[in-house]
């Protein structure tokens, strides 16, 4: 239950596991967070199409969030089809057979609203934030493109290059966003979150309008959606404002369930080296196949947040104190955990040598770290200091409504409930020190990872020019 | 409701209520005890104080030949101060969930503190030994500095990085705004720690602090908690002075060749002053020509008919001492020459022919009710508090402000479209884009 997915201080590697639909990506808040403070009362409904919807009141501004989460992402996408989820998203916006393409945007923008949307691997997600009072139109709307969406090739075709340029803006002209691609495709045997987001360019070049709308077709409904409302309404007015909307929805008789190709036990220690001419600064990075909450036994998704923590988060973790601040061999180092995913998640490290340093100079002295702490555990004052800051987000996640629908639909589209969100503080408060060691015995195991380095490519350029663009650089087995 | 809409949208008849955010928020000035003057926004929902401040005097004081050192202090004002080393100051931090941020500015050094309530006074204390008793200590130092020339160093065959620059560099070539506050692999090794104090010691003063608070706290507590922090500080700064100035470079364009398969677009020229009557003309049409919707002209046309560029926009951006426009896009190689000679043209085409009534009409509606989502949350509200106040726009302004969007006529937007769109754009790219060079100057 954490949005945070950025390790260390300066030069911060960002794990992006979202896209947007428009570039400013992160609109909404980044922070952890909890509902931590009595008081809060969050509501939860079902309608009778068996959409559900959860209300978050927060009065100080006259203004909503409204947030409809489907479950839905690129892990559904038929094989040969990446990027179909994301493409879907983008077009989306291309208008219904009641309100042709630009009506929706151009009422939000004339009642002073903002929109966005977004795609991971398990949802895709659209939102307005708006004056509260427009919150029943904002329903309408997207009640309206639930099922009406109507597409041509006219918009389809250059919408296909739009994505095509976000590919090239967020992975090929970033080769640490490509090192994170290639870590994920290794480390997923059989699931499909070894397959990015965006989509690998060859088959986004070939997705259609038919594919499209036949994915369309097979998951988007009430019966598949959860809509967040937080902000300036009373939960019943929501309620009444999402019965008449959403509620005249006819379910989808035919969406199956999700069950995706699950990862076989994990047996051999992976690594990888992608050289890119534009490598200025090596990195390495590091991700473990370990449970999401949803997959997780009590307490243990807690434990490897804490452990995330004590690891690896800020200039007090373990690792940033060994690598950067006493040994001088590293310029970041820092730890993550999603547990926010429906299947097997990850838990990573990552960081950047210092001149002169190797990078397995660097990973022997990171896999120091971990070995220390499996071997020795944790103290008591890392563990207090550790709960105590996690817990802290949880409240200050309060001043910002977008980050708490954010937070609320995230945590229902990978299998957690209203309940467990609220009592995520409780859970983390119970976490001991003890769990925390075992965490980090049971799931950082190398033979459960898999290991990037990111390199400068120092071929010379004559041999460069025969590759089509550097997204055919090599990607190769290290060992 | 939905028929009224289908009906109308896109019309002016779109009668929309605009709840003003000033309704749900009360700016109090208060002074504290040792006469630091502020605002306070008081708001019990959530147990928390959020602190926004700004001194005068950001990058434009970095010494000659040393940009980056402002940026350099804002890195490592956390890193101990006082007794306590940059271990014990982050344990403090960690321990209750205290969140110091500090940054830079062309013109301002900046900054932000978080915290619950139960732990506000050590945070304010943590607040008041950054500022007054930073350490700066040789391992810190030499630490933050090398954090700083990783990101630097990648930045040199970044796209984006490259294009920004050059920008800058050629906009303003005998001034402090053409070099990048976080400085450049040449210049952030030349800076000493003697020069972290003495920019510590000329920039933190108290006549150019702005401060706004929001929290839980009454005026009383919130002077005290003020003082705690800043009531240590020097009365006077010591700033160098800063010439007012224009950018240079207009109507050319510089292509910087880096083997990247998508092109990086930089673009601008001179804007309005932020204090020109003729300002919220200009915010006005720049919304309409480049603005953050998805309905802006360059939206429309470089994205979304012709799917040359994932985003594309362009802001009014202004300082003390200049003013602009700028924006920017990222295009594929082979099509960056005709996305250039579009936003050219819609450039053009605004500074000549100005908006049209509808688009004026939902452009206000627009600016007039967003502005309610950018004071939604205590820190957002505490930001913003400190820009009114940099701007010298009034505690009254947030009021004021809608009235002063609907004082804008067709005519006054088409006149001072031309105003800003007629001059002329300084362009850099940087990438590989088909058929595309430099201009000669």
């Amino acid at each position: 239950m954490n949005f945070t997915k950025t390790v260390s201080r300066a030069g911060a590697v960002a794990f992006v596991t979202a896209l947007s639909f428009a570039m400013a990506p992160a609109a909404l808040g980044a922070d952890k967070s909890g509902a931590d403070k009595p008081g809060l009362t969050v509501s939860n409904f079902k309608l009778a199409n068996g959409l559900e919807l959860v209300v978050i009141p927060d009065h100080r501004a006259p203004v909503v969030t409204h947030m409809i989460w489907y479950k839905v992402g690129a892990a559904d996408e038929t094989a040969g089809k990446s990027g179909l989820a994301h493409f879907l998203e983008h077009l989306m916006f291309k208008g219904t057979a009641k309100h042709p393409i630009g009506e929706f945007s151009g009422v939000v923008a004339r009642m002073g609203g903002q929109e966005n949307a977004f795609t991971s691997s398990d949802y895709t997600g659209y939102y307005q934030r708006v004056p509260s009072e427009q919150l029943k139109v904002a329903m309408a709307f997207e009640a309206d493109r639930m099922t009406g969406l109507v597409l041509t090739d006219a918009v389809v075709l250059p919408e296909r290059d739009v994505i095509l340029e976000e590919r090239n803006q967020r992975m090929e002209n970033n080769p640490r966003a490509r090192l994170g691609e290639q870590i994920d495709a290794a480390l997923f045997l059989n699931s499909p979150y070894g397959r990015p987001v965006i989509g690998w360019r060859h088959e986004m070049e070939g997705l259609t309008k038919d594919d499209a709308i036949g994915f369309y077709r097979r998951f988007y409904g009430p019966n598949d959606a959860v809509v967040v409302v937080a902000g300036d309404v009373e939960p019943k007015e929501a309620l009444a404002y999402a019965e008449e909307t959403y509620g005249k929805v006819r379910p989808r008789a035919d969406i199956a369930p999700r069950n995706r190709p699950q990862e076989p036990p994990p047996a051999a220690v992976r690594s990888l080296t992608l050289a890119d001419p534009r490598v200025e600064q090596p990195m390495m990075q590091r991700s473990y196949l370990v449970p999401s909450f949803r997959l997780a036994k009590p307490g243990e998704s807690e434990a490897l947040e804490v452990l995330a923590h004590i690891l690896g988060t800020g200039s007090n973790s373990r690792l940033y104190r060994a690598l950067v601040v006493d040994k001088h061999i590293a310029v970041s180092a820092g730890a993550f955990y999603d547990s926010s995913a429906y299947d097997m998640s990850k838990f990573g490290i990552a960081g950047a040598p210092a001149k002169d340093v190797s990078l397995p100079e660097f990973e022997r002295a990171a896999d120091a770290v971990i070995a220390s702490l499996i071997d020795k555990g944790v103290t008591d004052d890392e563990l207090d200091r550790a709960k105590s800051r996690l817990i802290a987000d949880a409240i200050y996640a309060q001043d910002n409504q977008a980050t708490m629908a954010r937070w609320y639909g995230q945590a229902l589209m990978t299998g957690a409930t209203v309940d467990d969100v609220q009592k995520w503080p409780e859970r983390i408060r119970a976490v001991t020190a003890a769990q925390v060691q075992n965490a980090a015995r049971l799931w950082l195991d190398r033979k459960r990872s898999v290991t990037g380095y990111l390199i400068k490519d120092e071929t010379p350029a004559m041999d460069k020019a025969e590759q089509a663009a550097p997204a055919a650089a090599k990607a190769e087995k290290r060992s | 409701m939905m028929r009224l809409l289908t009906l109308a949208a896109g019309a002016a008849a779109l009668a929309l209520v605009h709840v003003l955010p000033a309704q749900a928020m009360t700016i109090e000035p208060i002074v504290s005890p040792s006469g630091i003057k502020a605002w306070l926004v008081r708001e019990q929902a959530v147990p928390l104080v959020a602190l926004n401040y700004a001194f005068q005097g950001g990058s434009t004081q970095d010494p000659a030949g040393k940009s980056g050192a402002a940026n350099l202090v804002a890195d490592t004002l956390d890193e101990g101060a006082g007794e306590l080393d940059g271990k014990a100051f982050h344990e403090k931090m960690e321990r209750h969930a205290i969140e110091l941020s500090f940054g830079v500015g062309r013109d301002t050094f900046h900054g932000s503190l978080r915290v619950l309530n139960e732990h506000r006074d050590e945070a304010f204390d943590l607040l008041r030994l950054a500022l007054s008793q930073p350490r700066f200590d040789a391992d810190a130092v030499e630490r933050v500095r090398a954090q700083e020339m990783s990101g630097l160093q990648r930045d040199t065959t970044n796209p984006n990085s490259i294009a920004g620059r050059e920008w800058w560099r050629t906009a303003f070539p005998d001034h402090p705004y053409g070099l990048e506050s976080k400085g450049s692999v040449e210049t952030v090794p030349a800076i000493t720690a003697a020069d972290l104090r003495d920019y510590a010691r000329r920039v933190f003063g108290r006549d150019g602090l702005t401060v706004s608070i929001v929290g839980d706290v009454d005026a009383k507590t919130a002077g005290e908690l003020i003082d705690r922090a800043f009531g240590a500080l020097p009365e006077k700064n010591d700033l160098k002075p800063v010439a007012d100035v224009k950018p240079a470079g207009l109507g050319r364009r510089i292509v910087t060749e880096v083997n990247v398969p998508q092109a990086v677009v930089t673009f601008g020229s001179l804007g309005i002053a932020r204090d020109d009557p003729d300002f919220i003309a200009g915010y006005i049409d720049n919304h309409i020509l480049g603005g953050g919707t998805f309905s802006s002209r360059l939206y429309r046309e470089v994205r979304e008919k012709r799917g040359l560029a994932y985003g594309v926009s362009e802001n009014l951006v202004w300082f003390k001492h200049a003013a602009l426009y700028l924006g920017g896009t990222a295009t594929r190689a082979d099509r960056t020459a005709e996305a250039l000679s579009i936003i050219e043209a819609e450039t053009r085409r605004m500074a000549e022919d100005g908006p049209t009534a509808d688009e004026l009409a939902a452009a206000k509606d627009y600016l007039k009710g967003a502005y309610a989502l950018s004071l939604d949350t205590s820190s957002k509200i505490a930001q913003q508090l400190t820009q009114i106040q940099l701007d010298k726009l009034g505690i009254d302004y947030i009021q004021r402000r809608g009235a002063m969007i609907d004082g804008v006529t067709l005519a006054d937007a088409k006149r001072v479209a031309k105003r800003l769109y007629g001059n002329g754009m300084l362009v850099t790219v940087a990438g590989r884009p088909k058929g595309l060079a430099s201009s000669t100057q």
